[in-house]
């Protein structure tokens, strides 16, 4: 990784005033365009595919906990570990191994990792929360485990589980950025290479508020989608 | 998978290397450097954000506020914020790194301590009125006392994460540990960026079993299990770093 070497020796800061360095311009946002661009599109790709691996990871694993409750002790103890451990660090330990290296599937298991303890701990508590009356109901009109499990658990603690969602796509979409350091940072690239290129704060603002923007655009759109899920919810506060 | 294992052992070569034990860029000064950026930073945190909690906790007011500031935070990559205090008059390196860490630190501190103080028993609150304590007394000599468990679960959530995030501040010319790494991945030494990960990674479990001790000690027995898994659902206001 080139662009990260000699970055603790000072770039010469411009002086002249404000106006040489402005935190906003459309000329950046114009003749940047194309990279703007690609990686707002890399960073939405890299969020969605990490919240719907995490999901498809954290649903069995939490299912499991769910059914056999010893499990439930390991399963959060060792997520919680992973969770720990620095992002910087994960990376540090995955580029070495022969099967990732410096590629987009590091930064993809990295961050699938971070997600997870999110995504199991809510869908365990989502499901745990299932009152036994509704349960032992579903027992007695003849559902079978795997019925009560996806018709009545999950709809149950779905509002718990999608707010689970909403804290790891949120998360994700703001820790997408420390993949630069493998070279895949979507919009964090941008907000580097602002840094390296003599604090081009034009730069590093634009790229800085399009990913606020789209985490919360993602948290307003899962809201709005857990409503659509669970109409029976509303007027709750759920 | 021999060469994951050779890594490894070049890792510890790099670990056992004298020469990587001195001057500004030795193991020794980068740690120095890390703990006290964290210290400093959770240090300012505390004192904005422990009497706020306290006053809102105590008139009950601001529950709201609480939630939006540890959703929108979380929005906000910590990167992004780094960056942005550097390229600010606050110039790059240490103190750039301090006020940017300090925001972050601020939600988890907040919100806990605020539950702390709410969720006091209203009837011991009552109580103390009765006796005729005042409105300062109540505060700073039951609901306080009372809330210390969930405020030490805070302090605990806010400073792991600064531990964590305090290794990005190398990307953009700040110190600390984060430094062997991101130097590491800028020559392209393998070794020397796993030894990195492996020092990051043990310090901030370090820290984290450190101030979960804390934690217990300042829980009183009867309170433990229960103060515990309310910190489980607490500590997602922390940021991922």
């Amino acid at each position: 990784m080139p662009f990260l070497s000699g970055v603790r020796a000072a770039p010469s800061v411009s002086t002249s005033g404000e106006a040489a360095n402005p935190w906003f311009s459309w000329d950046y946002v114009q003749d940047n365009w194309a990279d703007l661009q690609k990686a707002f599109v890399d960073h939405v790709l890299l969020s969605v595919e990490t919240v719907v691996i995490g999901l498809l990871v954290a649903f069995p694993l939490a299912i499991l906990a769910h059914r056999y409750h010893r499990l439930a002790a390991p399963v959060l103890g060792i997520s919680g570990v992973l969770y720990t451990i620095p992002s910087l660090a994960l990376f540090a330990f995955l580029v070495p191994l022969d099967a990732f290296g410096p590629n987009r599937r590091t930064v993809l298991f990295g961050l699938v990792m971070y997600a997870l303890l999110v995504l199991v701990r809510n869908i365990l508590t989502g499901l745990e929360g299932v009152p036994e009356d509704v349960r032992e109901a579903a027992k007695g009109m003849g559902y079978g485990r795997a019925r009560l499990l996806w018709q009545v658990e999950v709809p149950v603690a779905l509002p718990t589980i999608m707010a689970g969602v909403r804290v790891a796509t949120v998360s994700t979409v703001a820790l997408v950025t420390v993949g630069v350091v493998v070279g895949y940072g979507g919009l964090g690239g941008l907000i580097l290479r602002g840094f390296q290129n003599n604090f081009y704060r034009a730069e590093i603002l634009t790229a800085s508020v399009l990913t606020v923007a789209l985490g919360l655009t993602f948290d307003v759109l899962l809201a709005g989608a857990t409503r659509l899920m669970t109409p029976w919810s509303r007027g709750r506060g759920a | 998978m021999t060469v994951p294992m050779n890594a490894l052992g070049d890792a510890f070569v790099w670990l056992n290397d004298p020469l990587n034990y001195q001057g500004s860029t030795g193991v020794p000064y980068l740690t120095y450097e890390h703990l006290y950026i964290t210290g400093f930073s959770v240090l300012i945190a505390s004192v904005i954000a422990l009497p706020l909690a306290l006053a809102l906790g105590h008139t009950g007011r601001g529950g709201g506020l609480t939630v939006v500031v540890s959703n929108v935070s979380r929005a906000i990559p910590t990167l992004a914020l780094l960056t942005i205090f550097a390229a600010t008059s606050i110039g790059f390196g240490n103190r750039a790194t301090i006020i940017a860490l300090a925001v972050f630190a601020i939600p988890p501190l907040l919100t806990n301590t605020y539950v702390g103080v709410r969720e006091v028993d209203r009837d011991v609150v009552e109580a103390a009125r009765g006796m005729g304590l005042s409105g300062r007394s109540v505060l700073l000599r039951v609901e306080l006392p009372l809330a210390v468990p969930l405020i030490a679960a805070g302090f605990r959530t806010a400073t792991v994460q600064v531990v964590a995030t305090a290794t990005l501040a190398a990307l953009v010319g700040g110190g600390g540990l984060g430094r062997i790494i991101t130097d590491g991945f800028g020559q392209q030494d393998q070794p020397q960026i796993l030894a990195g990960g492996i020092l990051v990674a043990l310090l901030a479990l370090v820290t984290e079993g450190v101030l979960a001790l804390v934690q217990r000690s300042v829980t009183p027995g009867r309170e433990r299990p229960r103060v515990l898994r309310r910190r489980a659902a607490l500590d997602t206001s922390a940021e991922v770093a």
